[in-house]
């Protein structure tokens, strides 16, 4: 059908596109078509320009160089608000929804139903999201406020804004990071419906089995310039990677690492309404997963474990002795580093440079005479620095430069800095590039060498089997499956976590990069 | 516990059952009205202890005097809840009310016979301006409204006091029809009450039922998303400061039907009371969420103490540290309602993916 589509008039093309910040060519001679009907896939490491490509589609930044146009008419976008009036829907990785606002409302803002007077009509409004819910299959209430969703949720009302606008264009920034494989699959039967209905769809992902999956076309970015744009069929995951990383990347295979004391030992430990009875222990050496749906309570877990959510009953004892509850700074000086999932939001402080966020936990240590010494913190972030291999400018640059991988990597330096004795990792590749997620595998794999206890929480289930010596799964709120490494299949996983019996898994074409 | 437990009943089922319990909505609604009629029982405690021990408190003309004071108090409040709701702060309301104040009442000195109405126009007008200038530097030119509001304070005040000068309006100066603009009632309760609770009702309708007064909550919930939700985040900026600058200058024009004696000095510090009204009101001072009707009870609650203090004898310094303490206790409650109302959405979160 793709080459049927190249005959038609694009629904939206972009041509020679570029765009540079402050200097630096973020997107270098880049063209897009997009057919309605066609699902189009945008693939890229991180940095390759993903991002800005999809802003200037979105109108929050306007190219420097190139020509837009939809159906075949020159068009400029000065805002969002054009945008959305060419009938372009984005949905960012990041939900943007409004706390404050009901549901209902967050899917209508700005083009709320109208009555008599040009007032709201409520009513109306509340009835279409229902509808829309209804037909998504969603269980939420449009007319609850925003806060308090957990990111799926939050997707699923962006998907929902999307829908009600009618979109043409439909562009999803990685609308699956966050999600689990049964709400992802519901997701692609919606995108499907979408583009049966004939909106062009571009979708992003760095999970290129649900590229092959949902996909006709594919573009490869890399380092902000075009590298193809060809029909998927034909092509292999593999093709892909070189494409992206401009060489061959290993995937990743589990090494076995002999388990020595226990490290961490969680007893009983429960937080009403959100997790129940929940026991485990984590040995030196050992890397432990903690796999579920998202919202099963694994990262809340993990937050109590650390100290920064409280639990109503249990005790958490790291090497022999009961760690306080609620205080995150026993839980550091107790020698856990804890890199939590939102890296932008709780991992990082985005406008500080690279190096005060990696000495950020170990300012302790860097005190003489209750002074820091920039030279001797210099020295020390950059010493760790190098040590992860983290790719920056300038050292003194802020952390909001880097790309996502080294982002992270930023995050791990910090915590490895401290030389804890238990690290606890919330989706350590979420939205990191192929090339950069070997690597902090090969990291995670490293350190439970070096003999420090890791807990893992992961969606991906291929991460969970390469990482993993042992394997829990949560399903709301409890412990439902212990795995060791030699029954731990991805079927065996999502058969606990969903509490289904046999396997339920979307098509995933074998081959996918790890 | 080395295979998948199956025990557990399908999850179907549980979400099915849960539907009705299910309704976060009407937990936040509650919570909200919760807070509404939190500010009502402090009023109701305060007028019932007062009045045990003073009955006149509860006289016919006490309550005249009292919702004519709180009038001008509340007005004011509307225009800095618009504000406050997009994640701004107006601190120049005081100048403007002392402003609009004396340009306005100066106009029956300089015009003998001028009709009452223009005179209202005036100080709309002076207003207005201020809040036009206002809303060009902080919405057009991206200042954080904090700092634009401190030197607008400052420069309206000085303003002021150079048209000022060493004069004063006095009362004499004034007519009578326009100073008994605050004796006069309809159906028993003030005229300016009237006209405060006629813009507070019209102010709710807006910010509830209007594209326009959701696009100020979203702002404040999220400037971000707000930006990416293509909403015009200057226009309505510049317009909640217009809006806060043309209420402030009727403010004016009630400030001086109140007081008749007007100088340099007019209505100073009064901008921390209205914010003070605003926060103890329940609008988040971070934005986002919040009512005009809260903060119209606000400062209808702070002038009753005030009143009530003074009824009782109790010296005027307390007043304000009575004021001071409440705003405490209405933000550390806010705060803790908040955690709760969290926890509970929590508890009650929909389980997607069953």
């Amino acid at each position: 059908m793709s080459e049927n589509a190249d005959a038609r008039v694009p629904v939206l093309s972009l041509a020679h596109a570029s765009k540079a910040f402050a200097g630096v060519h973020a997107l270098q001679d880049v063209s897009l078509e997009l057919h309605a009907g066609e699902a189009h896939a945008l693939v890229g490491e991180n940095g390759a320009g993903k991002s800005t490509l999809v802003k200037i589609l979105a109108g929050v930044h306007q190219p420097d160089a190139g020509l837009l146009t939809v159906d075949g008419e020159p068009v400029f976008l000065n805002g969002p608000s054009d945008s959305a009036d060419e009938g372009i829907a984005v949905i960012y990785q990041e939900p943007t929804l409004f706390p404050d606002l009901s549901v209902a409302e967050n899917v209508f803002i700005g083009r709320q139903p109208l009555r008599s007077g040009r007032r709201i009509d409520s009513r109306a409004m509340d009835r279409e999201v229902e509808e829309i819910f209804t037909r998504l299959g969603v269980p939420i209430d449009p007319d609850r406020i925003a806060r308090g969703l957990s990111i799926a949720e939050q997707q699923l009302v962006e998907i929902a804004k999307a829908l009600t606008r009618k979109a043409r264009v439909l562009i999803m920034d990685e609308p699956t990071a966050a999600l689990s494989p049964v709400e992802a699959k519901r997701l692609f039967d919606v995108v499907e419906t979408l583009r049966a209905d004939g909106a062009a769809v571009v979708f992003i992902s760095h999970r290129l089995e649900e590229v092959f999956a949902i996909c006709q076309r594919v573009t490869v970015l890399r380092d902000g310039r075009f590298i193809f744009s060809k029909p998927l069929e034909g092509l292999t995951p593999d093709d892909l990677v070189r494409a992206m990383v401009g060489r061959d990347v290993e995937t990743g295979t589990h090494q076995a690492h002999q388990p020595g004391d226990v490290v961490l030992e969680v007893g009983h430990l429960t937080r009403e309404g959100v997790f129940v009875d929940i026991s485990f222990e984590v040995r030196a050496g050992e890397v432990v997963a903690l796999a579920g749906l998202v919202g099963s309570g694994r990262s809340e877990v993990a937050r109590a474990v650390f100290g920064i959510d409280r639990y109503d009953a249990g005790t958490v004892r790291l090497a022999g002795r009961a760690l306080r509850r609620g205080s995150p700074t026993a839980a550091m000086d107790a020698g856990i580093g804890f890199v939590p999932e939102d890296r932008r939001q709780q991992g990082l402080i985005m406008d500080m440079s690279t190096e005060h966020n990696i000495a950020l936990a170990s300012l302790g240590r860097l005190e003489r005479l209750g002074l820091i010494f920039k030279s001797a913190e210099r020295a020390f972030a950059a010493d760790w620095a190098k040590r992860l291999q983290v790719k920056y400018g300038r050292i003194s640059n802020p952390v909001s430069l880097l790309s996502g991988g080294n982002q992270q990597k930023v995050v791990l330096a910090k915590w490895l800095a401290r030389r804890p004795s238990l690290l606890i990792v919330d989706e350590p590749t979420r939205g990191i590039d192929v090339g950069t997620k070997a690597e902090v595998h090969r990291l995670l794999a490293a350190l439970a060498g070096d003999g420090v206890a890791v807990l893992v929480i992961s969606s991906e289930l291929p991460e969970v089997l390469t990482l993993a010596d042992r394997v829990l799964v949560m399903r709301e709120g409890r412990l439902v499956a212990t795995l060791a490494r030699a029954e731990a299949t991805e079927e065996a996983i999502v058969a606990a976590g969903t509490g289904q019996t046999g396997p339920a898994q979307p098509p995933a074409p074998a081959g996918a990069t790890a | 516990m080395s295979t998948a437990t199956q025990a557990t009943p399908p999850p179907a089922a549980e979400a099915a059952g849960d539907g009705t319990l299910d309704n976060p909505r009407s937990l936040v609604d509650f919570v909200l009205r919760a807070r509404t009629f939190g500010i009502v029982g402090i009023l109701a405690l305060f007028v019932i202890v007062t009045t045990l021990i003073q009955s006149s408190f509860l006289s016919s003309s006490n309550i005249r005097f009292v919702l004519g004071v709180s009038a001008l108090y509340a007005l004011v409040a509307i225009g800095e809840t618009f504000v406050v709701l997009t994640r701004n702060v107006d601190l120049s309301v005081g100048s403007v009310v002392g402003l609009s104040a004396y340009v306005s009442a100066n106009m029956f000195g300089a015009h003998h016979g001028i009709a009452i109405p223009i005179v209202f126009c005036v100080g709309i007008g002076v207003g207005l301006a201020c809040g036009v200038v206002t809303g060009l530097i902080t919405a057009i030119g991206r200042v954080p409204s904090l700092v634009v509001t401190l030197a607008m304070l400052y420069i309206i005040r000085g303003v002021d006091t150079i048209v000022v000068g060493s004069n004063q309006v006095v009362a004499n100066s004034l007519p009578d029809s326009f100073v008994n603009i605050f004796h006069d009632t309809v159906l028993g309760i003030p005229d300016l009450a009237w006209v405060t609770a006629i813009l507070v009702a019209v102010a709710a309708y807006y910010l509830r039922s209007y594209r326009s007064g959701r696009e100020l909550y979203a702002i404040g919930s999220d400037p971000d998303a707000a930006r990416l939700a293509g909403i015009p985040i200057a226009k309505r900026v510049f317009v909640a400061f217009v809006l806060s600058g043309a209420i402030a200058g009727l403010g004016g024009v009630f400030w001086a039907i109140q007081y008749n004696t007007i100088n340099s000095t007019a209505a100073n510090g009064l901008e921390l009371q209205i914010i003070a009204a605003v926060v103890v009101g329940g609008v988040a001072i971070f934005g986002g969420s919040g009512s005009v009707i809260g903060a119209a009870l606000g400062a209808l609650l702070l002038q009753t103490i005030n009143v009530a203090l003074n009824v009782l004898g109790v010296p005027s310094l307390w007043t304000e540290a009575i004021a001071g303490f409440l705003l405490i206790v209405a933000i550390t409650l806010d705060r803790g309602i908040q955690l709760r109302l969290a926890a509970a959405l929590r508890k009650r979160r929909t389980h997607l993916g069953a």
